[in-house]
């Protein structure tokens, strides 16, 4: 039994939950895994539809994991024709758009009932600061809590509702979001043997300078 | 014990049923040939110490088989494997627990400088910022010959320490700490980041 296509399950989700909003984000890559993103307002209303679903019964919430988008401008280059001097000519048109950023946490959700998925489920936060907040999927799917409070511990989601929202792999007293495009580790460089890239660019700010040469350099093994 | 007796007159009494030996001889190839390892374990490093512990490279050939669980019935101590941030403090804290004469064997890349790791933000470059270590040991993860290896040079160790004098072993001197300063968990890293008694980075000079 094949499953029913991510735009059926979008007009089905849309049908049974009243004012979900959900979009189909497509996957270019190889890999052709399209996902759902769904509304925060909706999320958990939409996620026990998937669970409890007859057809769907995607009961198993086997990883979640969170992406960081920084803010962004995409530049479009379209072709434009134009009447230039009386002429009809081709002209390149580039537009810029501007992305703010967001954090994104991602579900896979697999049937083990109907032995199929995954079907990826997405939420966006509504900035990467203080509104960096997500409903909980812990409520619907027990196997989210422990990667959901991950998702805090590296990227600074707040999720809603969950049950103990503590860091798990780094301390406590930690401050920073390590796993975040713009985080900057701390500098303790003062020692690095085979530096290359740009921890040699910083390991250089700890080297002193090359003391006078004496001539050494240049004897070369005798054959 | 060989400037104190002639090698031939010994084997030759050795011969005659007399054996002639030292106290410290005697009671440093006693130590060596028990050495109690602590029981744990931190990353794939420690899956190669049980094969060192299990009957195909059977540590027990060296005495060193009795795995303890606690840090206080303990000698050894193998820091097997990826020592992250967040367990340093418990590392250093069990080192204390134990009592004296305590040794150390770094296992391992990780343990010995972060290896693979060495630009995470949660892993420790290496265990010797915060404890002394014996005996280091390369590899990714190191064979159990590589293990037996360490803890022969350890007995070596052991065996060439001198009870009295002035070049006596460190943990005879009552001036010599036994127990080390445990890190904080800082608002980014440990602190401190190593302890400058134990650890100071080598010096390089580059153009």
């Amino acid at each position: 039994m094949t499953m029913e296509s991510l735009e059926q399950i979008k007009t089905r989700v849309e049908a049974a939950v009243p004012g979900a909003k959900i979009d189909i984000i497509p996957n270019p890559g190889p890999a052709q895994q399209s996902s759902l993103l769904i509304d925060n307002e909706h999320a958990a209303a939409v996620a026990k539809f998937l669970r409890d679903d007859s057809a769907l019964r995607l009961d198993f919430c086997s990883n979640a994991t969170g992406v960081d988008w920084l803010d962004r401008t995409v530049k479009k280059t379209v072709k434009v024709k134009k009447i230039v001097d009386g002429e009809e000519k081709e002209i390149d048109e580039t537009t810029e758009e501007f992305f703010p950023g967001y954090l994104e946490a991602v579900y896979h959700l697999y049937s083990m009932t109907h032995k199929h998925g995954p079907v990826i489920i997405r939420m966006r936060t509504a900035d990467r600061a203080e509104n960096a907040r997500l409903p909980s999927l812990t409520p619907v799917y027990r196997s989210a809590e422990f990667q959901e409070r991950e998702i805090f511990d590296l990227y600074g989601v707040r999720f809603d509702g969950h049950p103990d929202l503590r860091r798990i792999l780094m301390w406590d007293e930690f401050v920073d979001y390590p796993m975040r495009k713009d985080y900057r580790e701390p500098d303790d460089y003062e020692y690095e043997p085979t530096p290359h890239d740009d921890v040699l660019e910083k390991a250089k700010m700890h080297y002193s300078a090359r003391p006078q040469l004496d001539g050494a350099e240049n004897i070369t093994a005798q054959s | 014990m060989s400037d104190q007796i002639d090698g031939g007159l010994r084997s030759e009494l050795q011969r005659q049923g007399i054996w002639v030996t030292s106290m410290e001889e005697l009671y440093n190839w006693g130590r060596k040939n028990s050495i109690w390892p602590l029981q744990f374990g931190l990353a794939c490093c420690a899956i190669e110490m049980i094969a060192t512990a299990a009957s195909r490279y059977d540590i027990a050939r060296f005495g060193g088989e009795v795995f303890r669980p606690s840090p206080r019935q303990a000698d050894l101590m193998i820091v097997a494997g990826t020592v992250t941030k967040k367990m340093a403090p418990q590392i250093v804290r069990l080192y204390n627990q134990m009592p004296d004469p305590k040794y150390v064997i770094s296992m391992g890349a990780c343990a010995i400088s972060g290896g693979p790791f060495k630009q995470g933000y949660n892993v420790l470059k290496g265990i010797d910022r915060y404890i002394p270590v014996d005996v280091y040991i390369p590899g990714c993860p190191p064979r159990p010959e590589a293990l037996l290896h360490a803890f022969m040079e350890l007995q070596r160790k052991i065996d060439s320490q001198k009870l009295t004098g002035n070049a006596k072993a460190e943990h005879l001197d009552p001036m010599q700490p036994s127990e080390f300063p445990v890190p904080a968990f800082g608002a980014h890293d440990l602190e401190p980041a190593a302890n400058p008694r134990l650890f100071q980075p080598p010096k390089i000079e580059r153009s």
